[in-house]
């Protein structure tokens, strides 16, 4: 289980970042949601899974069960996986917004907020924005 | 109980404001500002009278309850927060441009009800998730001028805060399946464990990264100069002089109280040498205020991070004060750009000029913090960086302490560009818009922040001695 989730991580970690590297916009966010994805795995295996009793203690008995869940990673995971999906939702929107307001997702030309000298002007000083 | 408070007074304000009509939110605004501002001077007063307090929410035992804390430090940070909120929901009562959508002002009231709760928050994964909800309100105030330029800034801080919060969630991950612990003090005790005396260090280094993108420091702040200029110049005030300082605060607490990180210390050290040139030169190249300031922003991170390098009492102390020092000071100045805006007509400094002339108070307020963001005596500025130079020349380490004295003249140099500029030269013929009226409510504002300034330049002691009576720690030495 413990070999697997790592595996998992990993792929993960290892396909966003390529995803995060492209000048796409779109693909930019998508390599986000598939890092979070990610964290959100790592988080999930720090409570050790593989326990399937419920945390609950039973009538009687003192403690938890040995092979009890963790039920904290679970808390966490899940108020991850909310905010992760809201700001992903957020992120295509923008991305959406973007590329619509320029004609194209090159995030490498998206220079309108911070505008480069052009090839006559002086280059010590930029132009401003407005 | 106050804890507490402290976070519900903006929180609940964000609320009401977001379903109030238009006539009512300046109202509720200020008075919720000065509500918190009371409680915050009332937090601080029980912390310096009867020592640090903490709220565990939630009837669990201590260890397993999700904790609020608040020690002097971050007592003193909260004040400094509210006056500075305080002072820009004043300023914004004479400030149109960009700030008339009706949800601004509750997403402004969830950005210091977040970054309230950072300065409180005992507890990793509870810090992770106001660092979230931070980041959401910042990015909708980011976006909603609804501008190109606007969008753009705010997909440039999205991709990176996003990937600083990923880090950050990944290493809470980490050092909870390693400790089985998310309270700081429980931490603390996990961390003298002998087994993991191996793998913590790189878990605690990965969330130390994680929050060095979020503060901005030398390879990691591409974000801060390409999205905070587009920010409405009030909240720039309220972003700038604040949030990224709170990150900073962050790395303090859990570099001091929790985790053992001394074996960064060196790399902090030159990683902050290099922030503060960097910082200092982006703004000499930038002739726009906002820019200008921003790039200021990241040269200011250059001393704190050198102070926390120092790894000692007295460097903690100098920290702490220059920490404040700096917010009101950012603050201040980014609130004076916009009175100087108001004067010129544009942010553009080869555009302006003339102010001296027309309006001689307006020098005097930004001749204030423009020194003080130098260091000149007597000035906060001064004492703050007076406090890290003697601790960096105390310790021997001649080269950083010269890196920031040089830093130091250049900071000099682009005050000095902004004052030849903007107030000595004549206004040029070409001069855009005709001069308005400064609307008294944002003079007071810049006024009591200068009042602020001058009073912890002329008196430092008061502050210097609290500081010092919360023996701050800092990679527990």
């Amino acid at each position: 289980m413990t070999i697997l989730l790592a595996l998992a991580i990993s792929l993960c970690v290892a396909a966003g970042t390529w995803l995060l590297l492209s000048r796409d916009v779109f693909r930019l966010i998508m390599g986000l949601a598939v890092l979070g994805n990610a964290a959100n795995l790592a988080l999930f295996m720090a409570g050790r899974p593989g326990g399937m009793t419920p945390p609950v203690i039973v009538e009687g008995a003192a403690t938890l069960a040995a092979d009890a869940a963790n039920p904290l990673p679970q808390a966490l995971v899940l108020t991850a996986i909310v905010i992760g999906f809201a700001l992903l939702c957020f992120g295509l929107v923008l991305a959406a917004r973007v590329s619509r307001a320029h004609g194209h997702s090159d995030v490498g030309a998206y220079q309108v907020s911070e505008p480069q000298a052009s090839p006559g002007q002086d280059a010590t000083k930029p132009p401003l924005m407005d | 109980m106050m804890l507490v408070t402290i976070v519900l007074i903006p929180l609940v304000t964000a609320l009401i404001l977001a379903a109030v009509g238009r006539r009512l939110l300046q109202t509720l605004n200020i008075l919720s500002s000065t509500l918190l501002l009371g409680c915050a001077l009332w937090l601080l007063w029980q912390v310096s009278s009867s020592g640090a307090q903490s709220l565990a929410l939630g009837a669990w035992p201590l260890p397993y309850a999700i904790e609020f804390y608040a020690d002097g430090l971050s007592a003193l940070l909260i004040v400094l927060v509210a006056l500075v909120a305080f002072a820009v929901q004043i300023f914004q009562l004479g400030w149109r441009v960009d700030c008339d959508e009706p949800a601004y002002l509750a997403l402004q009231q969830g950005l210091i009800a977040s970054a309230m709760a950072i300065l409180l928050a005992a507890d990793l994964f509870n810090l992770y998730v106001w660092f979230e909800l931070m980041l959401m309100a910042l990015l909708g105030l980011l976006v909603l001028p609804g501008r190109t330029r606007n969008l753009e800034a705010t997909l440039k801080y999205f991709a990176l805060s996003m990937l600083g919060t990923l880090l950050m969630l990944a290493a809470i991950g980490l050092i909870y399946g390693a400790t089985g612990h998310l309270n700081f003090q429980a931490l603390a005790q996990a961390a003298e464990r002998e087994e993991l005396r191996q793998s913590l260090p790189l878990f605690s280094g990965l969330l130390l990264l994680a929050l060095f993108v979020k503060i901005g420091i030398f390879p990691l702040y591409a974000w801060l100069p390409a999205a905070y200029h587009t920010l409405p110049l009030p909240l720039l005030a309220l972003v700038g002089g604040v949030l990224t300082k709170i990150s900073f605060y962050v790395v303090m607490r859990l570099g001091g109280q929790v985790f053992d990180l001394s074996f960064v210390q060196e790399a902090i050290g030159w990683l902050a040498v290099v922030t503060m040139l960097s910082g200092v030169l982006g703004a000499a190249f930038h002739w726009d205020l906002r820019r200008i300031l921003a790039f200021h922003i990241i040269s200011q991170i250059g001393y704190l991070l050198l102070g926390i390098a120092l790894a000692s009492p007295d460097g903690a102390t100098a920290t702490g004060f220059f920490l404040a020092h700096n917010m009101l000071v950012k603050a201040n100045l980014i609130l004076i750009a916009g009175l100087m805006w108001l004067g010129m007509g544009h942010f553009d400094l080869r555009q302006g000029g003339g102010l001296y002339a027309a309006r001689p108070w307006l020098a005097v307020f930004f001749l204030i913090s423009a020194l003080s963001l130098v260091g000149v005596p007597p000035s906060s500025g001064f004492w703050g960086k007076l406090l890290l130079l003697q601790e960096s020349f105390d310790q021997q380490r001649f080269v950083w302490g010269g890196i920031a004295l040089a830093t130091g003249i250049l900071t000099l140099y682009s005050m000095v560009k902004i004052w030849l500029e903007g107030f000595w030269k004549p206004t040029p013929a070409t001069s855009p818009a005709p001069a308005v009226a400064m609307p008294p409510a944002a003079v007071f504002a810049v006024a009591l922040l200068t009042c602020a300034i001058l009073i912890m330049g002329v008196a430092p002691d008061p502050v210097i001695r609290f500081l010092q009576a919360q023996s701050l720690h800092v990679w527990g030495v």
